[in-house]
């Protein structure tokens, strides 16, 4: 909503700085956006009086002109304006004159002196909305009451300050002049004088013009209507356009002019038409008839349905109610009689009817909002007010008021030491109905009545509202509440939070990825075509196929992730991130969001290994042990393994159940992805983790004996997993064995081809006493025994 | 004798004082106090002195012993002194030399912020509630007093899955669900992702965070609203940090407001970071409606509450001087490895 100062004042005392005024209007409820001074980038123009033109002698297309600004001596100034001749009033920018397009300085025009520049409406940044006399591309030739050396600002009416409000929804009443005079008064304690509007008319009878009958009175609460004869169609006069162009409204002539001021000074709006178009001069407010059909002012042919409500002729609907015009029902420039009308009608119909037609105008934008129910017939007076004043035409003085509005006050109970048990304040009663009454409220043995533009009053808590924002919110002290609190996070929180700073800790850095992603991301990480994973949340009116559905699987935002830092020359990275997937599960509408960890890396240190060992390290510090790596081919588990090397990648379980994905991004994708380093991921089921892990840590004490060490090489197949050698020596060693750690892997010269040597060490360590060279040999025997039967031969 | 002895003892000290190897140091202990030294050799003679003459001859040789014993262990000594002090300045090292890193990884901006807010309120006795991103309509809009036909709802820019389920435009939601399912007192925060149809560019993203505050208990003021709201500013901001509330409407609660606080910039004077306000909106906050409490069935005439909904990425943004939203989504390691 943009307020002209200006207009402001017809109503209420508003004469201090406007940064005063927009920050008081802000605190007590009214935020102001911004506010703009009209011609503030215009300055040392000033009216000027053309004393004497004449021919340029270098120059057929120039003249020189002598000018009287106010000063003791005349100016010369050089133009090239066809329009202007002597004793005309003219905008001159005189040397050193700042306009909208730059600075203007005195300079010669082909060998002749010129002190400055005429000033056509274009260059003062006007239009012909706002001057219409004038000459659209010569110089502005000014017919306004003004004197010779006069500030253009004032000369012309430049000089409205506009301050623009955002209006909440809860307060359509302030979408209108009067309506933030209002607030205006309340919030400055000073007086409100908003004059009744009342007009003369001439003798005659309404019925002879027009008959009205509202069929649905639910719909329309209130319906009035009159008629203008004689009408002069015309622009309206200057005072009314600049108020017009201050409220960011164009100006276009004095009835549609009329229409506007009335709705932005009101907050109602009016609709004007030509009763010539209005059949049997008969008017019918009723719900229009399924598949009837308008061609709506803006000229598509709407078809109705019987929930919308038409203002409709003898024949055929006229108006679609509330929202906008029928297309021959505008006014026109032969046009006589005019019919004004200003209606009631409920909000929720209007905002149905506009959002299935897709049609909106400002007078169903203020309709679904809600208008005063109460204010028609002030309305439609002012507008016949308004009508007189510009002497538009005769105003027929009987006019159409079909009134079935609920006038009982919206009222509920008042008690100041309920208000300020709630605000945590102590203002005394007397102050509380003094802010209420200076905002229009009565109050009346214990209950507050709100004005009828107030129509968001329900609940003590809306009049608490009211009393603490003139009071001020910041008057409102700061307090503690009481209670014991112990607030403590959930597992799944203290369990996330761990792998977080975990994570960070092994080297990974957190990144954010946004939840929607792409369809097409399935088919980069070459998902089957069946995969379940392919079901996805999907959004029907998404930005763009980029972000239409919810992720399924992370993988794909991690993976487009390090293609970006890659791209971004970034040598490597190792990065995590805790976020969730979207699954649709069947018989249900809102998909499961369970929590995965995403862990990827590339640079020329990092191998499978290395990722391996992160997750490792994370599942022992999460209380995970006795994980079992098995090759993606042997699992069913995780659809995106297609996205991994085959022989390069493992799903991680845990008794038996999947846990998480690791492996080496398959090369088919890595090309999808424009990497040209070797990119390792892994997905963890975050549930599942803790559902597996153990979170007490019992124990265990420091050992009494010494350990004995045992080294030993085999020879075993390539293909023997060294798991299955670890699992054999730990099931022969038995109690005593401490710990098998794997030293080295060796293939090449003095190795057979298709073979491997792998090189343990054994420790050995008994609770009960040292460990005799005995017992250790016949550890190891049964070790070499083991191993003899998986094919794992001692090495020469 | 005498004299033998005390030539020996000189002897010997003279050669201790040019010893400048420990390994001479030892060798100069066997040729004096060695079983073939000699000194021994000395004493082997005292079988042919006259009773009176060996006591005095034995006290000087044992004199002469523990001498010779003393000088040579105070050479010692001062030889390892010697030599550690040249060893330690041979060791010197460059130390402007790099250090080695073990590569500490780090946690995201949004995170950092979330944690540091969510300690903050838990240090206040708030819980943490997490709540779905994808929800019925009625969480996000209907119980929150925002029926299908409230103008507001065009004012969300709402993501839809289908007709009654949708992606949550606020964490407000969370109330409700919170609500439902616990009784009074309730102190909770919900921090989470949001999702509205913005377009990206450097201040708006379709999906951002929010963190959502909720109180509920009998007594509960605006008054304590207010204080809440004030000590999370304090603990974000430092001290000397103001708040500001003013009036607004958001449906769900009653009286509402927003909450700015004071430019850091200029301090209240009005600059171009705050756009001339002094101020920098920072939140929407109320009193519980009570059409919410007692659609989640809480009986508004015994308990009242309030409720806040905070920006993460503008706070973040705010805190490291991060000009466009973007960088936090695109994950460049160059940016994240600032904070």
């Amino acid at each position: 909503m943009n307020l002209s100062m200006k207009w402001l004042s017809d109503y209420v005392d508003a004469d201090m700085p406007v940064l005063d005024y927009c920050h008081a209007m802000t605190l007590s409820g009214s935020k102001v956006e911004a506010y703009e001074t009209e011609g503030q980038n215009i300055s040392n123009v000033v009216v000027g009086k053309i004393l004497e033109k004449k021919q340029h002698e270098n120059a057929d297309a120039l003249f020189v002109c002598l000018v009287d600004i106010g000063k003791d001596a005349p100016v010369q100034i050089v133009t090239n304006a066809k329009n202007v001749q002597p004793n005309d009033l003219v905008p001159v920018a005189l040397d050193g004159a700042v306009l909208p397009e730059g600075k203007i300085k005195k300079c010669k025009m082909r060998g002749v002196e010129s002190f400055g520049m005429f000033c056509g409406l274009d260059t003062l940044g006007l239009s012909l909305h706002d001057f219409p006399y004038a000459d659209k591309d010569g110089v502005f030739v000014i017919k306004e009451e003004c004197s010779v050396g006069q500030d253009i600002h004032s000369a012309i009416g430049l000089d409205d300050t506009s301050v623009e409000f955002e209006i909440t929804s809860n307060r359509p009443d302030c979408l209108s002049v009067i309506g933030l005079a209002r607030e205006t008064a309340a919030t400055f304690n000073t007086k409100l004088s908003v004059p009744a509007p009342s007009f003369k008319g001439i003798d005659g009878n309404i019925a002879d013009y027009l008959q009205v009958d509202i069929k649905n009175t639910d719909l329309c609460r209130h319906y009035c209507a009159g008629v203008v004869k004689n009408v002069k169609i015309e622009p309206s006069p200057r005072w009314m356009r600049e108020r017009l162009r201050a409220s960011g409204v164009r100006p276009i002539n004095n009835f549609v002019d009329i229409t506007n001021y009335v709705m932005l000074e009101y907050g109602q709006p009016m609709h004007a038409f030509d009763l010539r178009f209005v059949e049997g001069n008969h008017i019918n407010v009723r719900n229009a008839v399924n598949g009837e059909k308008i061609v709506t002012l803006d000229g598509v042919e709407r078809t109705l349905t019987d929930q919308m409500l038409v203002i409709a002729d003898a024949a055929k609907p006229v108006a679609v109610a509330g929202i906008m015009g029928g297309e021959y029902s505008g006014i026109m420039e032969d046009t006589d009689t005019v019919v004004f009308e200003s209606a009631y009608f409920t909000p929720v119909q209007v905002r149905r009817t506009s959002k299935k037609l897709g049609l909106r105008s400002d007078a169903s934008a203020r309709y679904e909002k809600g208008v005063d129910p109460l204010i028609s017939m002030t309305c439609l007076e002012r507008a016949f007010q308004l009508v007189e004043q510009l002497g538009a035409g005769k105003v027929i003085r009987t006019v159409i008021d079909r009134d079935y509005s609920d006038k009982t006050p919206a009222s509920v109970e008042f008690s100041a030491d309920w208000i300020n048990n709630f605000l945590g304040t102590d203002i005394p009663e007397k102050d509380m109905i003094e802010y209420l009454e200076r905002l229009e409220f009565k109050v009346e043995n214990g209950r507050v009545y709100a004005p009828s533009f107030r129509i968001d009053i329900e609940c003590k808590a809306d009049i608490a509202e009211e009393v603490a924002r003139i009071y001020g919110y910041n008057n409102i002290p700061s307090t503690e509440f009481r209670g014991v609190a112990k607030a403590e996070l959930t597992k799944e929180q203290k369990f996330a939070k761990k792998i977080q700073n975990t994570m960070a800790a092994l080297g990974a850095y957190e990144i954010a990825t946004y939840s929607f992603v792409s369809p097409r991301y399935f088919d980069k990480i070459k998902l089957p075509a069946d995969s379940r994973l392919r079901k996805a949340v999907t959004i029907t009116n998404p930005l763009g196929e980029d972000t239409s559905i919810m992720r399924t699987t992370t993988i794909p935002s991690m993976l487009e992730t390090l293609a970006f830092n890659y791209n971004s020359r970034n040598e490597f990275a190792c990065l995590f991130e805790i976020g969730k997937e979207y699954i649709i599960t069947d018989g249900k509408e809102l998909p499961d969001e369970p929590q995965r960890l995403t862990v990827g890396m590339y640079g020329d240190n990092f191998d499978f290994f290395t990722l391996k060992g992160i997750i490792d390290e994370l599942l022992s510090e999460m209380g995970i042990f006795g994980t079992d790596y098995v090759r993606t081919s042997d699992s069913n588990a995780f659809d995106e393994k297609s996205a991994l090397h085959p022989g390069r990648s493992a799903v991680i379980l845990k008794d038996g159940s999947p846990i998480g994905i690791i492996g080496e991004i398959h090369p088919d994708v890595q090309e999808i992805y424009g990497i040209s380093k070797k990119i390792y991921i892994a997905k963890l089921l975050v549930p599942e983790m803790m559902n597996c892990a153990v979170s007490e840590i019992t124990f265990s004490p420091l050992p009494k004996f010494p350990a004995t060490t045992r080294d030993l090489s085999v020879i075993c197949d390539d293909s023997l997993p060294v798991a299955a050698i670890e699992k054999a020596i730990t099931s022969a060693v038995g109690k005593i064995l401490e710990k098998v750690t794997l030293f080295d892997v060796y293939k090449g010269q003095q190795i057979e081809g298709g073979k491997k040597s792998v090189s343990y060490s054994i420790s050995m360590r008994s609770h009960d006493g040292t460990l005799t060279d005995e017992q250790a040999d016949l550890a190891m025997k049964k070790v070499l025994k083991a191993l003899a039967a998986i094919g794992a031969e001692l090495r020469a | 004798m005498k004299q033998q002895l005390e030539k020996i003892e000189a002897s010997a000290k003279e050669e201790l004082s040019s010893c400048s190897e420990i390994k001479a140091l030892e060798a100069l202990r066997i040729k004096y106090l060695g079983k073939k030294g000699e000194l021994t050799a000395i004493l082997k003679q005292m079988g042919g002195l006259t009773a009176e003459e060996r006591p005095v001859i034995g006290q000087l040789a044992n004199k002469v012993r523990a001498d010779i014993e003393e000088a040579l262990a105070e050479k010692l000594s001062s030889l390892k002194a010697n030599q550690q002090q040249a060893k330690i300045a041979a060791e010197s090292i460059d130390i402007t030399l790099p250090g080695k890193h073990c590569g500490l990884g780090k946690l995201h901006p949004l995170s950092i912020v979330e944690n540091e807010v969510k300690d903050i309120f838990m240090g206040m006795g708030f819980d943490i509630a997490d709540g779905p991103e994808v929800d019925y309509d009625y969480y996000v809009f209907e119980a929150l007093n925002l029926p299908p036909d409230h103008p507001a709802r065009d004012t969300q820019d709402t993501f839809y899955i289908s007709d009654k389920v949708l992606l949550r435009t606020q964490t407000s939601s969370v109330q409700v669900h919170v609500m439902e399912t616990q009784k009074p007192p309730i102190r909770i925060i919900s921090p989470g992702r949001v999702y509205r149809s913005d377009a990206v560019d450097a201040t708006h993203s379709p999906l951002f965070h929010q963190i959502e505050g909720l109180v509920v208990d009998k007594g509960i003021k605006m008054s304590d609203l207010k204080g809440t709201l004030e000590m999370l500013m304090k603990k974000l901001y430092g001290n000397d940090c103001k708040i500001r509330l003013r009036p607004h409407h958001f449906p769900f609660t009653e009286p509402s407001c927003e909450v700015d606080v004071m430019c850091f910039n200029c301090g209240g004077k009005g600059c171009s970071m705050c756009k001339g306000e002094g101020y920098i909106e920072l939140l929407g906050a109320g009193m519980v409606h009570p059409k919410v409490l007692e659609g989640c069935g809480i009986d508004s005439t015994v308990y009242s509450g309030f409720a806040f909904g905070l920006g993460l990425e503008r706070i973040v943004m705010r805190r490291y001087g991060i000009s466009d939203m973007r960088l936090l989504y695109e994950n460049d390691l160059r940016f994240l490895n600032q904070f």
